[in-house]
């Protein structure tokens, strides 16, 4: 049987933004539950084995967590809720339903893919996505790997291929020279940031970096055998056993879409306090718009401080400054790495565009509208939902993001009902 | 000045869309209106059964020649309309559903449709995951599903082919003698009117008997096999015909894909299009409890979605007397893509004067009906 109960706050994500709001919530006495997909804390950015191995940030606020009573639980995932008051969260196979005063949604961000010829063959992975599987262990010493795609991330999975061994063949940047060059600018004014920086491009050190570089071909019999890029607009064909690709990411809008939030350019809507449209749910990091960790933690901290009812705390000139800055970046993160024409223009007919449901860019008309193209050619209706197509779409036709249907993340039917009210 | 069309179809969901081929293929000249595009209405929020239904004899005349047309129909569609005989297996929980039974059969063979009593062995034979225990079902073989808002459009672009001018994403949003007015403010002049608009068709004849009769659907990740014929408990029957309170049926659909589509709920709260989750358990406990394996199946989403009813349960199809020359074709509660190629005779025969293939009486949208009590704004 389901059981109910009840937490003052409830965050939804366990990284930087979700760590922060949890315990500045806690820390004002507040009971709060910390619900997360992956088995420790800290999100895709610090995913980790051992604790110890993660940046200092990362280790003050899980040990700041703990400290301030925060009762997290891993392996768990919110699949629906009836209104922001009741959630029903999937407690690794067990349904328990949820009353609370105040939703934090910290979900974080995804990849994007720009479909291009042969992008769906297996050993082509999102770049994060490689970096989740080395965290988790895949042997890459002695592979030969490609990375081509856009923004920082690019460098920080270089950098870990690099120590874990791989032989990273080229990094490539879609970005244009004079675009990064603007971004190094910014970064340079920013000790922490430039440190990290430094620090990566030392680790893959031998790997070559090139800006205006994009894969144009994966090929492969049944695997990937190589990939065509153009390289600063010289095509050449390099041979891998790995190539990680990815436009940028995201944000993870689904869970302020259920809640009915308002979702503006592809972000969940938020004022200077970090709350939503809807009255007693709040959203942090990168959810609202793609920034990095550390504007992320101060989000949170806004967000965990006006959930607990601290106004004042939450509109701290400091935080608000610092909050103001972070926005700035992202801003700056999405000029500067946004996907470039020629990129948006790789795929051919055959090119698949929603993998889920093997729908190729020919059934698809870039005037039709979402439903549309969901209804007719099955754009998005498999099991991720349109998690993957849907920013693709959005990139190559303009389209808005998709629809969400209850419930979230496909738990089996009979999870789901028991988490559903009943006429008794 | 642009032609005036013979007749100006309003709605190309699946019924819209199958009158104005019919008209076209009659020689008439047709514009065809969508408010959004083809099959985006009830169309596209629906399972997509062919079945013989005999709720009255009017429904079962009208299913059964409608399921022939969609026979000769089903050849000629692309491969995406999926449109698979698979059968429909009546489930009975009690024998006292089985009485009468007998008699249903030949009322279905007086129609040229099979239908045979199967015994509890011969069930669990042909659908393993079914439960143990019931008193047997009811098998019609010919029944089948298709992907509705695919045919929506295959037909809507025959109809084109045959030279009607289809208007996607184009609002009519009232009807006057000979004219049509659009929600960009212009007016069109028009020939005969059909109005195909399912639930929003009161919109555009006020008084016209049809309220939306909502429902919940929910589609699972894939499980090929596990199903393999449509299964309907008998209880479907009672909630499909009472028309006040909320109600629920086991309803499970095999698709092309291998997914599960589970149905079915009806209720009465006018276009509230919000999840009802009381309702939605109560429709998933009533699957769980035919397929107890449907617990076990991954959920990818639900949805809702409006059915066009009427106080009697039968549709409205033929001429209404507030305007010269205006049809209607809605009102097909929840057939309306069964219904949708016979309904389009029906209106076919009665705009050329040609005879119609079946007594066309019985759906006089202007016949006497008991009113509809139970109708919420």
């Amino acid at each position: 049987m389901r059981r109910v109960r009840h937490a003052d706050v409830v965050v939804i994500g366990a990284g930087p933004a979700g760590l922060a709001a949890a315990s500045a919530a806690a820390e004002r006495g507040r009971s709060v539950l910390l619900v997360d997909q992956g088995l420790r804390p800290g999100g895709q950015i610090w995913r980790h084995r051992d604790e110890q191995a993660l940046p200092s940030a990362a280790r003050r606020l899980m040990a700041r967590a703990r400290n301030a009573g925060v009762k997290l639980v891993s392996g768990c995932r919110l699949v629906d809720a009836g209104s922001p008051n009741e959630l029903v969260i999937d407690f690794r196979g067990r349904i328990d339903r949820h009353q609370t005063d105040a939703v934090i949604i910290a979900t974080g961000a995804r990849e994007r893919f720009i479909p291009f010829p042969g992008w769906t063959l297996p050993g082509v992975t999102g770049i994060g996505g490689l970096q989740a599987l080395l965290k988790g262990g895949l042997p890459v010493a002695d592979t030969r790997i490609v990375l081509a795609g856009s923004g920082p991330l690019l460098l920080s999975v270089a950098a870990a291929v690099a120590q874990a061994g791989g032989r990273v063949q080229l990094v490539g940047e879609q970005a244009g020279a004079a675009a990064l060059r603007r971004f190094a600018i910014r970064v340079l004014r920013d000790p922490a940031k430039l440190r990290q920086a430094i620090s990566y491009r030392w680790a893959c050190r031998s790997a070559p970096f090139r800006t205006d570089t994009w894969a144009v071909r994966a090929h492969g019999d049944g695997r990937l055998q190589s990939v065509e890029v153009s390289e600063r607009g010289h095509l050449r064909s390099i041979r891998c056993d790995w190539l990680g690709i990815g436009s940028g990411l995201v944000p993870n809008t689904d869970l302020g879409q259920l809640l009915q939030c308002q979702v503006e350019h592809g972000a969940i809507a938020v004022d200077a306090l970090q709350a939503t449209s809807v009255a007693g749910v709040w959203a942090v990091g990168e959810c609202t718009g793609v920034k990095g960790d550390e504007a992320a933690t101060i989000e949170g901290e806004i967000a965990g401080r006006a959930a607990a009812g601290d106004a004042a705390g939450a509109g701290s000139t400091a935080l608000q400054a610092a909050r103001d800055s972070g926005r700035r970046f992202g801003r700056l993160l999405e000029e500067t790495f946004a996907p470039r024409p020629e990129v948006l223009a790789l795929a051919t007919p055959d090119t698949i565009l929603c993998r889920c449901e093997d729908v190729p860019m020919r059934s698809v008309d870039p005037g039709w509208t979402p439903r549309q193209a969901k209804l007719w050619a099955r754009v998005g209706m498999g099991v991720c939902q349109g998690a993957v197509c849907g920013p693709s779409c959005t990139a190559l036709f303009g389209w808005s993001a998709n629809t969400v249907r209850p419930p979230l993340g496909n738990p089996s039917c009979g999870e789901w009902k028991s988490g559903l009210d009943s006429a008794d | 000045m642009a032609r005036t069309a013979d007749v100006t179809v309003i709605g190309a969901g699946l019924v819209g869309a199958a009158t104005a081929v019919g008209l076209a293929e009659a020689g008439l000249s047709v514009d065809l209106y969508d408010a959004e595009f083809p099959g985006s209405g009830s169309t596209g929020a629906a399972m997509g059964h062919l079945i013989t239904m005999d709720d009255t004899p009017a429904q079962l005349a009208l299913t059964a020649y409608s399921c022939q047309r969609w026979r000769v129909l089903a050849p000629s569609l692309p491969e995406a309309c999926e449109i698979d005989y698979c059968g429909t297996l009546w489930l009975a929980s009690h024998p006292e559903e089985l009485v009468g039974v007998r008699d249903r059969i030949t009322a279905f063979a007086a129609h040229g449709v099979r239908a045979e009593v199967m015994e509890e062995r011969r069930v669990r034979e042909q659908e393993p995951n079914v439960c143990p225990g019931l008193a047997g079902a009811f098998w019609v073989p010919d029944d089948g599903v298709c992907y509705p808002p695919a045919v929506a459009r295959a037909l809507v672009d025959r109809a084109a082919a045959l030279g009607a001018a289809v208007h996607s994403g184009e609002r009519v949003t009232a009807i006057a003698p000979h004219e049509i007015h659009l929600a960009n403010g212009s007016r069109r002049p028009a020939g005969a009117i059909v109005v195909a608009a399912g639930v929003h068709s009161p919109e555009l004849i006020p008084g016209l008997p049809v309220v939306p009769r909502k429902g919940h659907l929910v589609i699972t990740d894939r499980q090929p096999g596990l199903v393999r014929s449509q299964l309907i408990e008998f209880g479907y029957l009672h909630s499909a015909h009472a028309l006040g309170s909320a109600s629920v049926a086991c309803n499970i659909q095999p698709r092309r894909t291998g997914q599960l589509l589970i149905g079915s709920s009806r209720e009465l709260v006018g276009f509230d299009g919000r999840i009802n989750r009381v309702l939605l358990n109560a429709m998933l406990e009533r699957a769980a409890k035919f397929v107890p394996a449907v617990n076990s199946t991954r959920v990818l989403r639900t949805w809702t979605g409006f059915r066009p009813a009427t106080p009697d349960k039968l549709p409205l199809i033929g001429r209404w007397p507030s305007l010269p020359d205006l049809w209607i074709a809605t009102g097909h509660e929840g057939l309306g893509i069964t219904l949708a190629p016979g309904t389009a005779d029906l209106i076919v025969a009665g705009i050329t004067g040609r005879p119609a293939p079946i007594d066309p009486s019985p759906y006089a949208p202007d016949r006497t009906m008991p009113t509809m009590t139970t109708a919420v704004a």
